[in-house]
């Protein structure tokens, strides 16, 4: 046991004490805000503030047409087609002349094409005063009666109200949810791949260094390779840590620095921009949101349940690419197609995990979130939408179990060819020799 | 009592019998030469005496009880041929690591490393890495991590390629040191000038099989040929004796090979006879370079592979 510790503590040491740790640790989340930050810069700016002239001979508009962030009326007579660009306007709107009820002759002169968000938010404030006009003029109706009893229609807000058990119920969001599951898939995804194939790597350093000889005189190649595993395994979580914290810790600067307006604002931006169903931009109204609405998920379980997937997850494949790692001898080239059959469960995953965030209760869903070669990635895109009500606890459970006992048989299985290829060197291996090597009785 | 006892052992690859049967004993603080051409089945024999590999039969006795890998592991230090040392660690904490995965507490591991780099002058050495080193250094630090932990048993595998003249008597001396202090040292090479002048007792192996066990001086002794050189004043006109026959003849000194039934005094009676002065007369026994390619002739150069069906 001391032997693995030593062993443990050596590959911890050496790789945590290595500048490009370090660096990549407080980097990544920098980056990360970086992106961020820009992004919401960019989409700040970018809601620019277009000036209108009104020439409204009517005097009908006056009043009826109100300025906003985005557009700004001009009641000015000065201004016509000829100078308004010298003036300093996007443009200049003409009404009709006598009777406001001839919709078609509202004209906008401009120097350039006006944007989607530009002409529909002008269109949409001289319907909603023809609308008034109308409604006052022809039914008498009080306009801020009318006011009232719009803004009683649109307070209305629809909560999906999650049943759990008999009284107990839960605000759902299946926004913030989606979120949460892809990106928490995603880093399984994108941490399976980084540490396996470091912990191929640090097999192949040794086989090829001859280390591994001199190792296997001292301890059984069992522990070499659990220490390994371990070692890196320790690594990721130092790394996934100081990430939780350090985003914790720029996420509170940067909350402190930007102002609620400009979020307010970004949301706004967002909802303004054409095609505003965009991905990215939906990531930013989430994220804005986020603050107000996590309340719907259950962060701690999600917490305990990414670092659970993680590390079995983890684990379940780390020894399948020290066995890779083992086999592999001078050529790296082997190490490519050694890896495949490795790492198409992973890629199937992340497939599969794309169709299951859409419909996380889809049989599918439910019974890749169970296979240990799929369910760290499925499973945690899934789990955000809710225990139990999207994710039943016996689902829960048995894939929890069941990526134990993968992850025991994995490294069972890997351990068997790790000792016999860790020195074998010159002979390029096939898998069909790797199975025999793990099934061979001994 | 034996420090290491190997009884009938046997290890079967799929294409080739790689150790066959194979018993010898190694005494407690003897230098023990294992050699054998390329192919032989060296390696696999060491690998099953360090406890990497398991033999398909057969028992290794060690310290008189049955060989248990996993104990006996601190008392064994082996050097690979192949070196190997991690390149990005640190010379110093590799040692010290090397000890402490011996069972060296890591006091005594630092303790132990900074006396051995003190004695081959290495204390500058410590918070480099092994890929500054030269091959050679690396070799001398491949020693050090080997018998730092003070083994009973010492198995090195070709310890002196790669050194210059200097350094290897540097790590012949402390072979001898420690087997003066009673570790018993195995020791396999392909130079057999340094297994004359250092081993005590040797085995060869050829073909996964033993074909010679004994000291170096009875292996000599066993594969002698009767020669003699003999030194002369003068040049006889011509030798003719029904006591030996003339096989060389060099300035002054002249070979002979007894033959079977007469003794070397007879040879000496011969020639002063002749009425010639004997100024040396001495046994030529056959290097054990000559025993080696005398046994090992007819062998192909590399072993080929062929099924095995036992």
């Amino acid at each position: 046991m001391t032997k693995i510790w030593l062993i443990i503590k050596r590959e911890y040491l050496s790789r945590v004490k290595k500048k490009t740790f370090i660096l990549s640790t407080f980097l990544t989340p920098l980056l990360f805000a970086g992106i961020l930050f820009t992004v919401i810069m960019i989409t700040v700016k970018s809601v620019s503030t277009d000036k209108f002239a009104v020439r409204d001979s009517s005097g009908f508009f006056k009043d009826k047409l109100k300025s906003s962030k985005v557009i700004e009326f001009d009641f000015n007579d000065s201004v016509n087609n000829q100078n308004f660009a010298a003036l300093g306007y996007t443009g200049v709107l003409y009404t009709p002349q006598t009777d406001i009820n001839q919709s078609d002759s509202f004209k906008i002169f401009s120097k350039k094409n006006l944007g989607v968000v530009a002409s529909e938010r002008i269109r949409d404030q001289i319907t909603n005063a023809i609308e008034n006009h109308l409604l006052d003029s022809l039914y008498q109706i009080n306009l801020a009666t009318l006011d009232s009893v719009r803004q009683q229609a649109r307070s209305a807000q629809i909560s999906n109200i999650i049943m759990e058990g008999d009284n107990k119920t839960k605000q759902g969001n299946s926004q913030i949810a989606y979120w949460i599951g892809y990106a928490a898939a995603f880093l399984i995804y994108i941490t399976l791949f980084i540490y396996g194939t470091m912990v191929m790597r640090g097999v192949m350093e040794e086989k090829m260094n001859r280390i591994a000889e001199v190792m296997v005189s001292s301890v059984k190649p069992f522990q070499l390779m659990i220490g390994k595993i371990v070692g890196i395994g320790a690594v990721g979580l130092t790394q996934f840590l100081m990430w939780i914290v350090l985003v914790f810790v720029f996420s509170t600067i940067i909350n402190s620095f930007i102002p609620p307006e400009i979020l307010q604002q970004v949301q706004e931006g967002g909802n303004q921009l054409p095609g505003n169903n965009s991905q990215a931009n939906e990531a930013i109204v989430g994220l804005a949101k986020a603050g107000v609405k996590l309340s719907g998920v259950n962060l701690p379980l999600i917490i305990g349940c990414f670092l659970f997937y993680f590390l079995f997850g983890y684990l379940f494949y780390a020894s399948l690419f020290a066995a890779v790692g083992s086999a592999v001898n001078e050529d790296p080239q082997d190490a490519q197609s050694l890896m495949l059959p490795v790492t198409m469960p992973i890629v199937f995953g992340i497939i599969i995990m794309m169709n299951a965030i859409i419909n996380p209760t889809s049989p599918m869903a439910v019974w890749t979130s169970i296979i240990p070669f799929f369910s760290p990635i499925v499973m945690m895109a899934r789990l955000p939408f809710g225990v139990p009500g999207t994710v039943a606890w016996w689902e829960l459970i048995v894939s929890m179990l069941s990526l134990i006992g993968g992850f025991l048989f994995t490294t069972w299985l890997s351990a068997r060819i790790y000792r016999t290829g860790i020195l074998l060197y010159g002979k390029k291996v096939t898998w069909k020799e790797l199975i025999k090597w793990a099934f061979r009785s001994s | 009592m034996n420090i290491l006892e190997v009884n009938h052992l046997k290890k079967y690859y799929a294409t080739q019998k790689a150790v066959d049967d194979i018993s010898f004993t190694v005494a407690p603080g003897s230098i023990f030469g294992l050699l054998g051409p390329n192919g032989a089945g060296k390696t696999t024999l060491i690998r099953m005496i360090t406890g990497i590999f398991y033999p398909d039969s057969g028992e290794i006795l060690f310290n008189g009880k049955k060989f248990h890998p996993q104990n006996d592991a601190v008392h064994i230090g082996y050097m690979p041929e192949e070196r190997g040392l991690y390149k990005k660690m640190k010379i110093g904490e590799q040692a010290v690591y090397l000890a402490q995965l011996k069972g060296l507490s890591r006091a005594d591991a630092v303790r132990k490393v900074k006396e051995w780099f003190i004695k081959f002058n290495m204390e500058s050495w410590w918070g480099k890495k092994v890929e500054d080193l030269s091959k050679g250094m690396g070799q001398k630090l491949q020693f050090v991590t080997t018998v730092l932990h003070e083994p009973k048993l010492i198995i090195l595998d070709e310890p002196f390629s790669g050194l210059d003249p200097v350094n290897s008597n540097l790590i012949k001396d402390e072979i001898y040191q420690l087997a003066k202090r009673g570790s018993s040292i195995i020791f396999s090479t392909h130079r057999m000038e340094q297994v004359e002048e250092i081993c005590d007792h040797i085995i060869l192996v050829n073909k996964g099989q033993k074909i010679l066990d004994g000291t170096v001086h009875n292996v000599k002794q066993q594969f002698k040929e009767n020669l003699f050189s003999v030194k002369l004043d003068k040049q006889p006109q011509s030798v003719q004796s029904p006591v030996f026959e003339l096989i060389g003849k060099n300035e002054g000194e002249l070979i002979v090979k007894i033959n079977e039934g007469h003794r070397p005094n007879d040879v000496l009676q011969y020639f002063m006879q002749q009425q010639c002065n004997i100024m040396a007369f001495h046994e030529i026994l056959p290097s054990l370079s000559d025993i080696f390619i005398k046994l090992v002739e007819g062998t192909p150069l590399s072993r080929q592979f062929e099924p095995i069906t036992a």
